[in-house]
């Protein structure tokens, strides 16, 4: 896993509530072997037309969304489906964190497990976002905070477990296998 | 000595946890029951492979395929290769073999006990009340029915329990939702949760785990249960819960995987207990009059978006997720949906597709015609309701009404191995997700309940149920 500590990343921004998994990356694309390329389905349905032609009304399709890092989405991002692939494509795109209102618990879940940084900010920080489309925004996970272009520090909550992995780079799995014996302790125990 | 009281929630918990919760780092807690299907576990046992670890408990592991397995009759894998399309098949070839280099038993084409997932846990007895249960699928909720603690998880977290059969997991909040009244006459299971969602909203169970209580639930089956405990995650909640009862014990007694003879006595003693105290409290109450219910329908593009049949579609102007959501759906506000032309009715998925949903709808259907040129799909969830319903003739009635009768199987519920409502079509589903294109792509969906889509199929119409149920 890689270290992730600060960063900054251009905005772009999907004012949509309730944004659900299906669309992040619709059920026909889960049958792809490997998560290599599979940003090319990130929100397949929205970006390109029946033919596959690219959907010029579409947000990422537009010349000013080119190389932005950070979606800034409406208020309840990533409902519905477990899909993991729905924080896959977002990252095999190229963004590294998502802001929103609020966040599903799988997808919140799943993100950070992958290293995709979901920033849940106050509604006045959200509407100034939406306000303000194709910002720079730095992401500071060590202080847990967002800078504003306009130099506004926000803090914004994340698990102090998936903090500590994300920025010293610690593999979830590693860290249970560690807890084998506590593990066969309990089984014991259940017997 | 004084001891706190607590939920049915939290007693499961703590019973499962082997490291607990600090504020550095999160409980690790042990899991039961993993249920796996081929979509959401490639990723997660190639990085076992690459890891070089094994599945440490594959005798807590179940197995099936259903949702990108085609629902035509398949004999072999030979036959897959004609009906299915390319990547389906390839997935479904790739969970035999991983099921095979794991040791986990695979409930696969060969069984006559394959299905949804979320249909046969519960219908081998692996179910069980106080049971952690996981699966790399949302709807996992749906276990929650039988005072289980079940949800969805991501594929690696489906890894993390594969290897270690233990997740970190931080403590989730608590919702009760209290249901008073009974039923009306073609009003369902599926109408009281559809109008739970509608009140709480698609975000409103979000880091909380709801438990359903009040005079109602005594008398809902527990396939009524598990309908609403699996849509649960459509309010955001993590899970759902019912306290296991006598209706509990009877459904479950002499399944395959239920505990026998002494150890069926045992388990009782420690089920009984499984309730909440009368002195806990929740962070979050919320109430529903059951008896004030008529039949529900979604008219937009989440399950959050519903109203009463005999409703007009409401108005929210100004706001742009709203407006968008009826310009997908062709609907227009102020407008009713009752008697709006329909494409295709799709009966079936883990919410909707148990024998009790099947006899609902052949109710309706007996001696009656689906409408002309109406697509009407029934696709039972597993392939012991299929013997179920073809045992009582259902399947017969369905056939005879002018509907296709289905191998089991998740379907048009997510529509990915060929049963899709087509491009700009409008379906009236008993699935869970009115999603935008989640019936495949272009698709526009209602839910509903197995009544309302039986009636609907009859008059190629949003229709009420009532007028049929004498």
């Amino acid at each position: 896993m890689k270290k992730i500590k600060t960063f900054s990343a251009k905005t772009v921004n999907l004012p949509n509530e309730d944004i659900d998994t299906d669309q992040i990356i619709p059920a026909r694309f889960l049958t792809r072997q490997t998560i290599d390329g599979i940003g090319e389905c990130l929100f397949a349905d929205w970006r390109y037309d029946k033919s596959g032609k690219p959907n010029e009304n579409f947000i990422l399709n537009q010349a000013e969304s080119a190389n932005s890092g950070i979606l800034v989405a409406g208020n309840n991002f990533g409902c519905g489906s477990s899909r993991e692939h729905a924080a896959w494509s977002l990252l095999d795109y190229g963004f590294r964190a998502v802001v929103s209102s609020s966040f599903a618990d799988i997808f919140q879940n799943n993100s950070l497990k992958n290293g995709l940084i979901t920033i849940a900010v106050d509604l006045e920080t959200h509407e100034w976002l939406m306000q303000h489309p194709a910002t720079e925004l730095i992401v500071d996970l060590e202080n847990t905070e967002i800078i504003l272009e306009t130099g506004k520090t926000v803090s914004f909550p994340i698990d102090s477990f998936a903090r500590y992995c994300l920025l010293n780079g610690v593999d979830q799995l590693g860290y249970i296998l560690s807890h084998e014996s506590e593990i066969k302790a309990y089984e014991n125990q259940q017997q | 000595m004084q001891t706190t009281p607590k939920t049915l929630f939290d007693k499961i918990w703590e019973r499962h946890v082997v490291i607990p919760e600090s504020e550095d780092t999160p409980a690790v807690l042990y899991i039961d029951l993993h249920l796996i299907h081929e979509v959401t576990t490639p990723q997660a046992f190639t990085l076992l492979r690459e890891k070089n670890l094994k599945v440490r408990a594959p005798e807590k592991v179940l197995a099936t395929m259903d949702h990108s397995t085609p629902t035509v009759p398949i004999g072999s894998l030979r036959d897959l290769e004609i009906v299915s399309e390319r990547g389906p098949a390839q997935q479904i070839r790739d969970m035999i073999q991983n099921c095979k280099d794991f040791d986990i038993e695979l409930y696969g084409f060969d069984s006559e006990r394959r299905g949804i997932v979320h249909v046969i846990g519960p219908e081998l007895g692996a179910t069980q009340p106080g049971k952690t249960i996981v699966c790399g699928d949302s709807h996992t909720s749906t276990h929650g029915a039988f005072g289980a603690l079940a949800f969805g998880i991501g594929t690696t977290e489906v890894a993390h329990v594969l290897a270690t059969q233990c997740l970190l997991q931080r403590k989730p909040r608590t919702l009760a939702v209290n249901l008073n009244g009974n039923l009306n006459k073609g009003v369902s299971a599926k109408d009281i949760i559809l109008k739970i969602i509608g009140d709480i909203g698609v975000g409103g169970g979000t880091g909380h785990v709801i438990e359903y209580k009040g005079n109602t639930v005594a008398s809902l089956t527990l396939e009524q249960r598990m309908t609403i405990c699996n849509m649960s995650i459509e309010a955001g909640a993590r899970a759902g819960l019912f306290a296991p009862d006598n209706t509990t014990f009877d459904y479950l007694h002499g399944r395959p995987m239920s505990p026998k003879g002494e150890e069926w006595d045992r388990s009782l003693e420690v089920w009984k207990k499984l309730h909440t105290d009368s002195a806990a409290s929740y962070d979050k109450e919320v109430d529903i009059d059951v008896s004030a219910l008529t039949p529900m329908i979604t008219y937009g593009t989440n399950p959050g978006m519903v109203m009463p049949i005999e409703s007009e579609i409401p108005d929210h102007k100004g706001n742009q997720s709203f407006k968008k959501a009826l310009e997908y759906m062709r609907f227009e506000s102020g407008k009713p949906l009752l008697n709006h032309p329909i494409d295709v009715v799709f009966i079936g998925s883990c919410t909707n597709s148990r024998l009790s949903d099947l006899r609902d709808a052949a109710k309706i259907l007996d001696g009656r015609r689906v409408a002309k040129n109406m697509r009407v799909l029934i696709v039972p969830g597993s392939q012991s309701v299929k013997a179920e319903a073809e045992a009582e003739g259902l399947d017969r009635i369905f056939i005879k009404s002018g509907a296709e009768w289905r191998e089991s199987g998740c379907s048009m519920c997510l529509g990915m191995n060929g049963d899709t409502v087509g491009s700009g079509k409008l379906a009236v589903s008993t699935s869970n997700r009115n999603f935008e294109g989640r019936q495949g792509s272009g698709s526009r969906t209602i839910l509903a309940s197995p009544k309302t889509a039986a009636a609907s199929a009859i008059t190629g119409s949003v229709q009420d149920p009532r007028q049929f149920e004498i």
